[in-house]
C-alpha cells in the first residue's frame, strides 16, 4: 500500500502513478492533524530540517514549515540573502556545511533547474525539491493532484488545461507529468512565445485560444504570469494578455461544465485571473493551499521512514499490535 | 504446531459472549454510562468498540460517545521499519474527551506499544478524568509496564505464535485465531 519514494523527491517525473498515489492517500490523515486543537504529532521527533530556500518564496516555504512543525521536526531556515551564499559560497559546500552539523532533510528552492538533483546525488540526507528553476515543482503538482481529486472525486479521464506561462513554468511541467501517470487528459494554453516547441509529443493538446480551452476542459489550472516576462518582450502588455487569456467570469459563463479553476499562487488579479473567478464559486484556490501543508506532511513522512520492503516484513509478523 | 493453518480459540458465539461480558464490565466500572466514551484503535479495535457500544445502549438505554484512534503517527519504530499505511483516520467524538472516562478498546494486546501510542495521542486531546484499557485478547508478551483494566480472554500464546482477532467488517468472520508466526517476520 506504501510505494518507496527512496531517498529524495526530486520531480513527479522520476514517479510512478502508484508512488503518486501512495502519496495523495497518505495525504488523507494528515488534513485532520491541522483541524486539531494541539496541531502536532511526533512523527519527526528529533529530525533536523533544513529549508535551503535560495529564492524567494512565502507559500511553499512557509506551507514546508508548517508541515515539518507538525510532525515535531526541528527547523532551519536559510534564505539567500544574508547567507554565506551571497559571499560566493557554492551550492554543495554550504550543503556538506550541513551536514557536518548532523542535518536529517533538506528542502531547497533553486533558481536553476537541476539544482534539487544536483544536491540529491552529493549528500545522503534525504532531498526534497520546493522548486528548481523552470524544471519541477513536485509538491505543488501533488497538492494540485489532491485537490483535484477532493472535488472531482478521480483524477483518470478528466480533461485538466493549464493556462499561462508553460514555457517557463516548474508547476506546468510538474503538472503535465503526474496529470499524464494518473491518466488525466492534459492541454496547455498560452501565447506561442510562451509555449514551449514541439509540447505535443509530452501528449498535451495545445489550444491557442482560451475560449477552446475552457469548451474542452474540466479543470483550469492558471498560472501566474510572471510580470517580468513583459520587459523581456514575451508579451507586448498586461492589459493584451488578459484581453486574450485571462479567465473571467464572462468566459467561464460559456462553460459547458461545471468548471474547477485552481492557481498556484501568487496571484495577479485582473491579469492571468479576475477577481470575481478567484473568489467566485469555481475557485479552490485556497483549498489547494490548505491541501499543500497535508501533500507535504505526507512527503516528509515517507522519505523519513525510509525503507518500506522492511515495513512490509515487518507487518506480516504483526499481531494486530506494534511488534 | 505442525499444521500451518490457524487453530481457532474462539469461534463467533465465544467471542459474542465474551464482548457481552466486557460490556457490563466497562458500565459496572464506570458506575453506569454517564461520561463514557468508547475509542476503538484502528483498524479491528474500532469494530470491537461499535459491538461493545451496541451492547451498551441495549442493556443502558442511553446513546454512548465513540471515536477512533489512529496511531500511526504515535509509533516509536517509523525509523526502524519504515512509515506504514494509514488505515483509517483518528476521530474524537463531538463533545471532546475532556473530563470523561474514556476506554480505549483494541483486539490484542501484546508488547504494550500500541497502548502506550494510544495514551500519547490521547493526551494529545484532551486530559480525560480517566482512561481504562479493554481488550478482546491479552497475549502476554509486554515490553511496556502497562497491564489492561477490562480483558475478554488471556492467552498464553508463544513469541513464535500469532494472536489474529478476526472481525466481519474485515476479514468476513467473528473469531479469535492462534496460527505460527509467518517466517517473513523474523
Amino acid at each position: 500500500m506504501v510505494s518507496s519514494l527512496g531517498k529524495d523527491l526530486v520531480g513527479i517525473e522520476d514517479l510512478t502513478a502508484q508512488q503518486i498515489l501512495s502519496i495523495l492517500n497518505t495525504a488523507e490523515p494528515f488534513k485532520e492533524i491541522s483541524e486539531r486543537r494541539i496541531k502536532k504529532v511526533p512523527v519527526l521527533r528529533g529530525k533536523t530540517i533544513v529549508n535551503l530556500f535560495l529564492e524567494p518564496s512565502t507559500r511553499t516555504r512557509i506551507s514546508f514549515e508548517f508541515a515539518e512543525k507538525r510532525l515535531s521536526a526541528d527547523t532551519v531556515n536559510i534564505n539567500a540573502t544574508g547567507s554565506s551564499v551571497v559571499k560566493g559560497e557554492t551550492l554543495v559546500d554550504t550543503a556538506r556545511n550541513l551536514e557536518a552539523m548532523r542535518i536529517d532533510m533538506v528542502v531547497i528552492r533553486h533558481g536553476s533547474s537541476g539544482a534539487a538533483r544536483f544536491l540529491a546525488e552529493r549528500i545522503p540526507s534525504n532531498v526534497i525539491n520546493a522548486g528548481d528553476g523552470a524544471h519541477e515543482h513536485p509538491t505543488q503538482a501533488l497538492l494540485d493532484l489532491l485537490t483535484i481529486r477532493d472535488q472531482k472525486g478521480k483524477i483518470e479521464g478528466l480533461k485538466v488545461c493549464i493556462i499561462g506561462d508553460i514555457l517557463h513554468s516548474r508547476v506546468a511541467r510538474s503538472n503535465i507529468f503526474g496529470l499524464l501517470k494518473l491518466d488525466a487528459e492534459v492541454g496547455v494554453c498560452g501565447p506561442m512565445t510562451l509555449l514551449p516547441q514541439g509540447i505535443e509529443v509530452l501528449g498535451v493538446k495545445v489550444f491557442r485560444r482560451v475560449e477552446e480551452a475552457i469548451e474542452w476542459a474540466d479543470v483550469l489550472n492558471v498560472l501566474r504570469l510572471q510580470l517580468e516576462r513583459m520587459k523581456s518582450g514575451f508579451i507586448p502588455s498586461l492589459r493584451e494578455y488578459n484581453r486574450f487569456y485571462g479567465v473571467s467570469t464572462a468566459r467561464l459563463e460559456r462553460a459547458p461544465r461545471d468548471l474547477l479553476v485552481l492557481h498556484p499562487g501568487p496571484m495577479n488579479r485582473g491579469v492571468e485571473i479576475d477577481s470575481a473567478v478567484a473568489d467566485g464559486p469555481h475557485s479552490v484556490i485556497l483549498k489547494q493551499v490548505t491541501n499543500g501543508v497535508a501533500i507535504r506532511m505526507a512527503v516528509l513522512y515517507l522519505l523519513a521512514g525510509g525503507a518500506p520492503e522492511l515495513a512490509e516484513a515487518a507487518k506480516q509478523g504483526g499481531e494486530g499490535e506494534v511488534p | 504446531m505442525t499444521a500451518s493453518g490457524p487453530v481457532t480459540l474462539l469461534d463467533q458465539k465465544a467471542v459474542e459472549r465474551v464482548l457481552a461480558r466486557m460490556a457490563r464490565e466497562i458500565v459496572e466500572r464506570n458506575d453506569g454510562v454517564r461520561g463514557l466514551v468508547l475509542l476503538g484503535i484502528q483498524r479491528r479495535g474500532v469494530e470491537l468498540a461499535s459491538r461493545l457500544r451496541a451492547a451498551i445502549e441495549k442493556e443502558e438505554g442511553a446513546k454512548l460517545a465513540t471515536g477512533a484512534l489512529d496511531i500511526t503517527f504515535y509509533r516509536d519504530d517509523l525509523g526502524v521499519v519504515g512509515p506504514r499505511p494509514v488505515v483509517g483516520e483518528s476521530s474524537l467524538p463531538m463533545e471532546g474527551v475532556d473530563d470523561r472516562t474514556v476506554v480505549i478498546v483494541d483486539d490484542v494486546l501484546f508488547t504494550g506499544r500500541t497502548a502506550r501510542a494510544a495514551l500519547n495521542e490521547l493526551m494529545d486531546w484532551g486530559r480525560p478524568s480517566r482512561i481504562l484499557l479493554c481488550v478482546l485478547v491479552d497475549r502476554g508478551g509486554r515490553e511496556l509496564p502497562i497491564q489492561p483494566d477490562i480483558v475478554g480472554r488471556k492467552v498464553n500464546a508463544l513469541p513464535t505464535q500469532r494472536v489474529d482477532v478476526r472481525v466481519p467488517e474485515v476479514d468476513g468472520r467473528l473469531a479469535v485465531e492462534l496460527s505460527p508466526l509467518t517466517p517473513a517476520a523474523e
